[in-house]
Order: C-alpha cells, then sequence, then structure tokens
C-alpha cells in the first residue's frame, strides 16, 4: 500500500515537472491566480493559509536551514542563467549579423567564407543576377569581399602571445550592404593605402589597434586609422582595402564572397536561382541570415547541453538540500500539526502549507540568482574562436527575461519536489504517534 | 582510528539527514570531478614529451596562409634538426557538411614524427604504394563504419578536385593506432592523404604547404632551432613563425574559451552553497546531541577529543560524499566521451583531480565542522545535561 502511494506520487511528480516544462508564463499567472482564488475564497483554502503562515512567521528562527534553500537554489538559477545567457549571447550577435534582404555568394561547397574562393570572372557575373537592389547611380549593391585570418598580438599577453582575427577585404560597397557599421572614432581607409579600420570588439582583444598605431601584418607595416561599431559579428573583424588586402596575401583578382543587397526578402529565390541555373558559375548562394543561423548552431548547442547538465546537477544537490531542511522543519513542528490534524483539519491543508513554504523559500532563491545572474553577466563580454570564422570572435552575455523566467521555473520545480515529501510525510504522520513524539 | 565506530554511529543517527546530505555532497563532487576532467583535458592538450620534439612551423601572416615547399630542403639544413615534414589541411567531411574529419595532406614521413602514432608495417607500405591510399584512425574508422580495403567519397570544404567537383575518392590503406588509449584522443580521430596526390588534383593548391613539422635532437636546443628556422625567411614575402607543439596548442586552447575562468566560477558557487548546506546538517547534529556529549565528557572524554570526534565526523562526512561523487564522475567521464561520437575527448578523472577534491573534501569537512565542534568542546557538562 505505502509502496504504491509513493509509486503513484513519483508518476505524479513527473507529470507535473513535464506540464510544468512546456507551461508557457501565461498559464502560470493563470495557475498562481487561481491558487491566491483558492486560498482566500474557500475553506480549505483558509485553513492553510492559516497553518502556512505560522510555518512563514517562524521561518526566522530557522534562518540558518532556510537559507540553504535560498542559497541552494540562488546558486543552481544563477550558475544556469549565467551558463545560458552565454548561448544566447552568442547565437545572438551571430543571428543580428545577418539579415533576410542580403545574400552571401560563395563558391560551392565551402562551409565557410574563408574556405571560399571565387575567380575574377564569378566576382563581375554575379553582380549582374536579377533581384539586386540598385544604389542611386543604378549600379547593383554587391560587395565583393575577400576573408583572411592575421596573427596579432593579444592584449595583456607577452610579445609571443599572439591571436587570430578575421581580415575582411571590402570595398565601398561594403558600407551599402551593411548599413548598421558606423566608424565610431578616427576615419575610414584611403582605397590602394596599407590602411586598417578595426571593430571595437577586436580593438579590445588585440594590443595596438588604436587610431594612430602601427602593426604588422608579415613583414608589412599597416596603419590603423579608425575604429568602427557594427553591434554583431563584424565588430571582431578588421577592414582594409580588398585590393591591397589581396596584394598582401598573394591571392590576386580573387575574392572570397560577394554579399549583395536585394530588393527584397522576396527577390531571394529569383536571385538563387538564376545563379545556380548559370553553367558558368559554381556557387553557394543563402540569405546571410541563414548563414549565420548555421554558423552559431554547433557552438550554440554545446554551450546548452553544458548549462543544462551543470544546472541539472546542481539542482539535485539543491533539491536533496531542500528535503533536508523541510524534513528537519516537518519534525520540529510535528506535534503541533498533528494538534491540528486532531481538531479537524484535514490534510490537505497541511500539504498545502508546507509547500507553499518550500515554494516561497525557492521562489526567493530563484529571484536572487537570476538579479544576480543579471547584474554581473548582462553585458559580461566574452570571446571564443567561432566555427566558421578565422577569428575570436567577442560577444556579450546576455541575460534575457525569457532566461531569468527559465531561471524561476526551475528554482520553483525544484523548490516543489523538495516541498512534496516533507508534506506528505507530515500529512500520513498518524496523529497519536506524533502526539507521543518528544 | 578506534574511535571510528562512535564516529560512524554518530554520523548515521539520523540516517534521512545523513543521506539527504550525502547526496548534496555527491552532487557537487561528480560536478566537481567531471568540469575538472574538461579543465584538464583543455590545460593538457599538446603537452607530453613528444610534442616538446616537435616545432610546429607556420605562415606568420596568419595561419590559413600557405608556405612555399622548397622551404623543407632548407629547414632540413639548419642544425640541431632531425627530420622535416609538412602537412595541408584538408577540412574534409563525410556524407554532410557538419560531419567534419580532421583530415590532413601529408608527406609520406609525417607518422615517423609521430612515435605516438601506430601503424603496421603492412599498411604503412600500402599506404607508400597507393596514391589514392588514406590512413584513417581507429575511433573514426569505428564512428563511420570504415574498413581496411573500402573506397570512401570525401568532401573536401575547402577544395575542389580538378573537375571542380567536391567530392574526393580515396581507398583506405591502414588504421592509425593511437599508443597512449587515454591521452592520444586526437590521433585516432584523424585522416591522413597523401599531399603529392592532393596536390596535383585541386587547382588552388599549387605546390603549397599549409605548415611544417620539425623534430630536433636535442629539446633544450629547440628555442635556437626555432629562431633559426625563422630566420630562414625572415623579410620574404612568405615570414614563418615556429613554436613549439605545446606553445601552439596552448595558444589555440587559450582562444577557444578561458575554460579556467569558467569551471573556477560554477565550483565557486557550488562549494559555497555546499559549505553552507553541510555546515547546516553538523550544527544541527551536533544540537540535537547535545546531552550525549555531555556524557561522554562526564565518562572522561576530553574537551579536545570531543572537538577531535565532531570534526571527524565532519571530515568524514565530505569524503565520503566526496569519494563516491569523485567514483560516480571517474565512470560517467568515459561514458560521455565514448557516447558523444568522438565528439567530445575528456580525459578520465587523473591523479591531480583526486588529490584536488580529497583537499577540498578535507578542506571543507574541517571548515564546516570547525563551529559545531568548538560548540561541543566548550560545552559545560552541568548545563548541558540539564538542557539549558
Amino acid at each position: 500500500m505505502k509502496f504504491l502511494i509513493n509509486l503513484l506520487l513519483l508518476l505524479l511528480i513527473v507529470a507535473v515537472i513535464v506540464a510544468w516544462i512546456v507551461l508557457p508564463w501565461q498559464g502560470a499567472v493563470l495557475l498562481a491566480v487561481l491558487f491566491a482564488a483558492w486560498l482566500f475564497i474557500t475553506r480549505r483554502g483558509r485553513q492553510a493559509l492559516s497553518v502556512a503562515s505560522v510555518g512563514i512567521s517562524t521561518l526566522g528562527q530557522r534562518l540558518g536551514s532556510s537559507a540553504v534553500i535560498v542559497i541552494g537554489i540562488a546558486g543552481v538559477v544563477g550558475v544556469l542563467v549565467a551558463l545560458l545567457a552565454m548561448g544566447e549571447g552568442y547565437a545572438e550577435t551571430l543571428r543580428k549579423t545577418g539579415s533576410a534582404d542580403t545574400a552571401i555568394v560563395m563558391r560551392g561547397s565551402s562551409a565557410s567564407e574563408v574556405m571560399s574562393v571565387l575567380d575574377h570572372d564569378s566576382v563581375t557575373l554575379i553582380p549582374q543576377a536579377p533581384g539586386i537592389a540598385r544604389d542611386a547611380k543604378g549600379q547593383p549593391i554587391a560587395s565583393s569581399e575577400l576573408v583572411v585570418a592575421a596573427n596579432l598580438p593579444l592584449k595583456g599577453g607577452t610579445a609571443d602571445d599572439e591571436g587570430s582575427v578575421q581580415l575582411r577585404g571590402v570595398s565601398d560597397q561594403a558600407w551599402a550592404v551593411r548599413p548598421n557599421v558606423k566608424i565610431v572614432a578616427g576615419r575610414n581607409f584611403q582605397p590602394g593605402m596599407r590602411e586598417l579600420i578595426v571593430g571595437k570588439g577586436a580593438a579590445k582583444q588585440f594590443a595596438g589597434l588604436e587610431p594612430g598605431h602601427v602593426i604588422r601584418l608579415g613583414n608589412q607595416q599597416w596603419t590603423v586609422v579608425g575604429v568602427f561599431s557594427s553591434g554583431d559579428a563584424m565588430d571582431s573583424e578588421v577592414w582594409g582595402d580588398a585590393s591591397v588586402v589581396a596584394d598582401t596575401y598573394r591571392r590576386g583578382s580573387s575574392r572570397a564572397s560577394v554579399t549583395v543587397k536585394l530588393t527584397n526578402p522576396k527577390a531571394y529565390d529569383a536571385f538563387k536561382a538564376s545563379l545556380d541555373g548559370n553553367p558558368q558559375l559554381k556557387v553557394d548562394v543563402s540569405t546571410t541570415i541563414d548563414y549565420y543561423n548555421k554558423q552559431s548552431e554547433g557552438m550554440t548547442k554545446v554551450i546548452r547541453i553544458m548549462g543544462i547538465t551543470v544546472g541539472l546537477i546542481m539542482a539535485i544537490g539543491a533539491m536533496f538540500g531542500a528535503l533536508n531542511t523541510m524534513f528537519a522543519a516537518v519534525a520540529a513542528r510535528a506535534r503541533e500539526i498533528a494538534t491540528l490534524r486532531a481538531i479537524g483539519f484535514r490534510g490537505l491543508p497541511v500539504v498545502v502549507a508546507v509547500m507553499l513554504e518550500t515554494m516561497l523559500l525557492a521562489l526567493i532563491g530563484g529571484v536572487i540568482g537570476g538579479v544576480l545572474a543579471w547584474l554581473v553577466f548582462n553585458g559580461y563580454s566574452a570571446s571564443t574562436l567561432a566555427a566558421g570564422t578565422v577569428g575570436k570572435l567577442s560577444f556579450e552575455l546576455r541575460v534575457s527575461p525569457a532566461l531569468l523566467w527559465t531561471g524561476l521555473k526551475w528554482a520553483l520545480a525544484i523548490g516543489f519536489i523538495g516541498g512534496i515529501y516533507p508534506a506528505m510525510r507530515a500529512a500520513r504522520l498518524p496523529v497519536t504517534t506524533a502526539l507521543r513524539e518528544l | 582510528m578506534k574511535y571510528f565506530h562512535l564516529i560512524w554511529a554518530a554520523l548515521f543517527r539520523r540516517k534521512t539527514r545523513t543521506t539527504l546530505t550525502l547526496v548534496s555532497i555527491i552532487a557537487a563532487f561528480l560536478l566537481f570531478g567531471m568540469l575538472d576532467a574538461v579543465r584538464t583535458s583543455f590545460n593538457q592538450a599538446g603537452q607530453s614529451a613528444n610534442g616538446a620534439q616537435r616545432l610546429q612551423t607556420g605562415s606568420k601572416l596568419s595561419f590559413i596562409q600557405t608556405l612555399p615547399q622548397s622551404l623543407e630542403a632548407q629547414i632540413q639544413q639548419v642544425p640541431g634538426v632531425k627530420m622535416v615534414t609538412y602537412a595541408n589541411w584538408f577540412g574534409g567531411a563525410y556524407q554532410d557538411p557538419h560531419n567534419q574529419v580532421f583530415s590532413f595532406a601529408v608527406e609520406p614521413n609525417y607518422i615517423d614524427l609521430y612515435p605516438e602514432i601506430e601503424v603496421s608495417a603492412a599498411e604503412r607500405k600500402a599506404f607508400d604504394d597507393t596514391r589514392t591510399g588514406i590512413l584513417v584512425g581507429e575511433r573514426l574508422a569505428k564512428r563511420f563504419n570504415w574498413k581496411v580495403g573500402d573506397k570512401i567519397p570525401l568532401q573536401s570544404t575547402i577544395f575542389p578536385n580538378r573537375q571542380g567537383s567536391k567530392n574526393w575518392t580515396f581507398d583506405i590503406v591502414g588504421i592509425l593506432h593511437s599508443k597512449d588509449k587515454k591521452a592520444g584522443g586526437f590521433y585516432d580521430q584523424m585522416l591522413l592523404l597523401h599531399w603529392k596526390y592532393f596536390d596535383e588534383t585541386t587547382p588552388f593548391n599549387r605546390g603549397t604547404v599549409g605548415w611544417y613539422v620539425t623534430r630536433v635532437t636535442d629539446v633544450n636546443q629547440a628555442d635556437r632551432v626555432a629562431k633559426a628556422i625563422d630566420a630562414i625567411s625572415a623579410n620574404s614575402d612568405h615570414e614563418t613563425r615556429t613554436q613549439t607543439e605545446q606553445a601552439a596548442t596552448a595558444s589555440w586552447m587559450k582562444q577557444l574559451a578561458d575554460i579556467g575562468l569558467i569551471v573556477g566560477s560554477i565550483m565557486g558557487a557550488v562549494f559555497f552553497t555546499l559549505l553552507l548546506l553541510s555546515g547546516n546538517t553538523m550544527m544541527q547534529a551536533v544540537r540535537e546531541r547535545t546531552s550525549e556529549l555531555a556524557v561522554l565528557k562526564t565518562i572522561g572524554f576530553s574537551n579536545r577529543s570531543v572537538l577531535g570526534i565532531v570534526l571527524a565526523e565532519s571530515v568524514l562526512l565530505l569524503v565520503l560524499g566526496g569519494v563516491i561523487g569523485l567514483g560516480i564522475a571517474a565512470l560517467i567521464v568515459p561514458a560521455v566521451s565514448a557516447g558523444s561520437g568522438g565528439m567530445l575527448n575528456l580525459p578520465s578523472v587523473g591523479a591531480n583531480s583526486w588529490i584536488l577534491g580529497l583537499v577540498l573534501m578535507v578542506a571543507i569537512g574541517l571548515l564546516v565542522g570547525a563551529l559545531p565542534a568548538l560548540r561541543a568542546m566548550r560545552l559545560n557538562i552541568v548545563d548541558a545535561l540539564a538542557g539549558r
């Protein structure tokens, strides 16, 4: 009999947790409102409320053990939110880089820009395809670009500590296809000169990327003349004049990719069909948003799995901490609870009261963890070697409201499991035994 | 030691509480074991005795820039150089561009520079004799069900062949085994093809090589040899940068992620919580046993031995949970590596992790035991027995 009840309880918990995971926030609000209404309107609810208020008002006397629940859950939520924010920030940075109305053309079967080589003929043929927007002079807005890597000394490292940065050789058209890129310090490079402008993320990572400084690329001297900002992955790049970069890297007139501005997102299909159908070209076409989403896929998944694994293990630890505390709390009040039941209180108000207390502590823990993660990690800059690029990609951790909500959900789920067993024990304890205890 | 049964009995006086606390401690140390394995795998990358003897020479400009093949003969002339080989990235992928394979186009003597890789003499000869032959790592072969004698298609994400097609065909002629099964996870996941075949088949390479690997005769001379190699091409349009394999790998790992910081912050949060949690358990345990401790003192236990007993109890609690947790981690980590199909390759929980873990267990045990133990030590027998 006891075994059967425990089994049923376990199934119930699993069902509740599964339902809880898929529940949107509107559902949770509705649930909270319904629950509050039950508490205040029905007789049972008012009983539960009064039992719970006794427990909650004595929390101060059990500060140490209550803190175990609060801090344990705050730790889980804080770490979980911070790790997920890392994945979110990374994916967001790459996602923002692309848009639905620009398309990128690379040589067929190239996994990323840096692996692609388009010869001069292809570079001139691609802008003649239909669907490309035209500028004031009637020229198609298409930017052919060269993407290579450069070794530069890292900031804060020794002279031999070098990192890789993505170097993009561009022309004026690069600004037309990426209107969000703005020069924020210094000036643009002059065509034909060995001049560079640097993204503000790259300037933070590498030493000497300030306007006026001279850096060495191989055996050549290049002058940094400006800093640009785009708010996306381009921030981690360094730009120079395409033909000069091609010279330094012995790439001749070949380019890596052509990015075009489409007249509208619907023009993409016609544009792609035209290039795919051209026998002179062997190219792959995708919208930039698809391209960058694909680049972020793998890493985002890795970070997510890592966050959830770490979160789960920590959650198990915190859950048992909560169980421990609540069992102790219930044991300390065994007599009081038994008295209540002896004078006619049913089991349900007792269960609800214990659950309410645990969930309240869990909620406080969740809020503290979420707020801490938000304060410390929102906007925190991190960097990694991104898939598909050949340089350090800097990005900012992003603690979004959705992530905070996820954190709270975890907190309440931990509180639920940590509270239900002690609550059931309190309700099931035989009245006579409990009254005789101590 | 003679009090062990007493401590043990005290620890399991309240089975539920101790068990629940133990599970929390197990979870904390399980996490510690797994994260420390990740950290170690980042730190240990490229650190081997054989690795210290190898130098990598790449273009100073960037790692994607290639070098002329003529450099090989010149590097060979540098005093202190035992052997030189070269390789190119092939960027291979099997069936789907996402199934990336570590594939290098190499000079046949490449394997001679890596004594940690084992290939049978017959397979080695077959590789030398077959233009389209490839050697594949043991684990890689298992992942895709490849056997010696198979003809496999491989896409290159970088180089098309003469016909402009991305699809290359190769013959598997041998399997690469890693000598040290535990540490050398990388070698049994790579694929080697002939540089000569590669260079002749793709129109994009034109006799260049990606990087040179040099084996030095004396490890202590490595720095001098590296400088001498770089001096060959100084002020040319293909300046080189030579590093020991160890330094090169460390630099890549550092750029990938500051793993030490991430692991450190997570473990900080975990152990802070653990401190509070087990501290609370110990406080409760001692509070409950006030009268028992007073009895112990009455029958002649000194203040100091009572202090010792409580401290030992908390250390035992932590060590018990910690060892189980690390033990589980030691079992899980290899399973995760195996289950990820070669995507992840973590070393098992090593001796260093165990030592660090044990130190942490004892330290946390002493820390959380300190307050209750002091309390037990200062206990006044009369007050305690009277329940005041």
